[in-house]
């Protein structure tokens, strides 16, 4: 009797899920969206724990206890300039998750046919999402340097070890009683899944965890193709395709292809433009810069990662309240690829209470630049780099960019002259209408706001 | 239809419109649409039970799904409750003071 109501459980989470990510297009109706999602999860442990299979529930309910044990102090403590190393970790945990389940399934009831075949790609997926999860996590949370690890043949080691972790895969699928290779598998796959990371850096961690949330959500996938559980594949498929679109949109925001991401490794240019000769550039103080702000009528805001990296959101939003209390209007560009995830910066800034309305999107504020009086460029550098736009043989060329030097005045904090993330100089700090505010982003904006005060 | 042809066409359907519905979030909601689809993809949690809860697991069947309760149980719950955290934090005009 029981069980003939079970699948309504799943078809209703499988619609709340559906319904929570698409409630998440406005931020008007996103918390509903995360409440429906929670509703869905809820139906969907339940559903499972009335099934007749499941009989011993002591160590479910220690691993539920301990889970949320972790989990709460781990959402509440969190503060918000870790969230793209908590999205890696938690990216690492789903994926070892569904490593581990398509292990233990594979000992258990020794599957085999299109079962196998699922089951090889989902403990493939999971294990090497898990270890590249970690990786991405070191180099986010600075414990691994975050400069790209390069060696000679790297690709070619990498092919090797793929194929070889693709053969013996076949060959389990096709032999599923052959046990001694399933260990040999699980951890070619481990190892695989460190390679891929290495050669990455910091700046372009917004695609590959975008691209890692896709591959913890098709092993998900994966494994309701195993086990023939449809909610799973539902959940895993939207999990997967939101992963490779956050991919494809960051890919596009610079100008590069997935390969060129994955095995391109960007920071090899960095030797070639090493030659950057000491070249003129126009410096001013804090006080300059609150006069020229205090006589702007309209600002445009552009934070990078070194606003993250600083801690300045809370001191930015401060400047933000007094310049609109000038009645200047004041407004923040937002590159797709600031920071280290997708919609960091806007994060950051929400967090200081700067109001959504005034994140601004790439496309739409770039044709006003030539309307601002002031554009102020904090912690960011490649995303406002004549170059992409100017200099055919540059690295980053045709990377879309925030047009940032058609500003009448561009203002650059910045610690030093030493150049972005691509290595490359930048053009716009030696413009005749830039100035070079150096000094650390939190301390120079705090300034500016006191200089400001002091003027009233 | 064979029971993998069928999940198959339930795979493409749900991958399509999970395109659709994503194309269309903000960009400013993108980090909070990244931890919720994570939380999401924890419903692995449903595998882990069916696998730590069968009558007769052995000791390495029911520890490895021990310990895939417990990852995706972190998920669910921080998933969630961080992403909410988040989108609190979303305000379009600044309450007055």
């Amino acid at each position: 009797m029981i069980d003939n109501i079970l699948p309504v459980f799943y078809i209703l989470a499988a619609a709340s899920f559906i319904l929570a990510i698409k409630w998440m297009n406005s931020p008007a109706t996103a918390r509903r969206g995360v409440f429906v999602g929670e509703a869905g999860m809820l139906l969907a442990v339940v559903g499972t724990l009335l099934r007749y299979e499941v009989v011993e529930y002591k160590w479910i309910v220690i691993a539920f206890l301990l889970g949320s044990a972790i989990g709460v102090p781990l959402a509440y403590l969190m503060p918000m300039t870790a969230v793209p190393q908590r999205t890696a970790i938690s990216h690492a945990f789903g994926a070892l998750a569904s490593a581990l389940i398509g292990t233990a399934e594979y000992f258990a009831h020794s599957p085999h046919g299109f079962r196998m075949a699922a089951l090889i790609l989902e403990t493939l997926l999971g294990f090497l999402t898990f270890t590249a999860s970690l990786m991405a996590f070191g180099k986010l949370q600075e414990i691994l340097p975050t400069r790209p690890i390069t060696y000679k043949g790297q690709n070619f080691v990498n092919l090797i070890l793929f194929t070889l972790a693709a053969v013996i895969g076949i060959a389990l699928i096709i032999s599923p009683e052959q046990r001694w290779m399933f260990p040999i598998f699980m951890v070619l796959s481990l190892i695989f899944g460190v390679l891929l990371i290495i050669p990455i850096g910091g700046a372009d961690m917004p695609t590959v965890i975008a691209l890692l949330n896709s591959y913890a959500g098709l092993s998900a996938s994966a494994m309701g193709f195993a086990l023939d559980n449809k909610l799973l594949i539902i959940a895993g498929a939207l999990d997967g395709s939101s992963g490779l679109i956050l991919a494809i949109i960051m890919c596009k925001a610079m100008n590069r292809s997935f390969t060129n991401v994955l095995f391109g490794a960007f920071g090899q240019v960095q030797t070639k433009a090493a030659k950057t000769e000491a070249r003129p550039v126009r410096s001013a103080s804090a006080e300059e810069a609150a006069e020229m702000l205090d006589a702007a009528r309209s600002v445009i805001i552009i934070p990078g990662y070194g606003m993250a990296v600083a801690q300045a959101q809370h001191k930015l939003r401060e400047l933000f309240d007094s310049l609109s209390k000038r009645g200047i209007d004041v407004r923040f560009a937002i590159h797709p690829v600031a920071g280290r995830m997708p919609g960091h910066m806007n994060v950051l800034l929400a967090e200081a209470d700067v109001p959504y309305d005034k994140l601004i999107e790439m496309e739409e504020i770039n044709p006003e630049f030539p309307n601002a009086d002031v554009a102020l460029v904090i912690g960011a550098n490649d995303v406002v780099n004549p170059a992409a736009k100017n200099d055919k043989s540059s690295p980053i060329s045709g990377m879309p960019i925030l047009e940032a030097y058609r500003a009448r005045t561009v203002m650059i904090i910045k610690r030093g002259m030493s150049a972005g993330f691509a290595g490359i100089d930048n053009e716009l700090y030696y413009m005749d209408h830039t100035l070079m505010l150096f000094g650390d982003a939190k301390a120079f904006v705090g300034s500016i706001c006191k200089e400001l005060s002091a003027s009233k | 239809m064979r029971t993998y042809e069928f999940g198959l066409y339930v795979f493409m359907l749900a991958a399509f419109l999970g395109f659709e519905l994503i194309r269309r979030v903000s960009p400013l909601l993108h980090t909070p649409l990244m931890s919720l689809t994570n939380a999401i993809s924890a419903i692995s949690v449903v595998g882990a039970i069916l696998i730590t809860g069968e009558r007769d697991a052995s000791v390495l069947t029911r520890s490895l799904g021990f310990i895939a309760v417990l990852a995706a149980t972190i998920n669910v719950v921080s998933g969630y409750l961080i992403t909410d955290r988040m989108l609190k934090m979303f305000k379009k005009r600044e309450p007055r003071k």
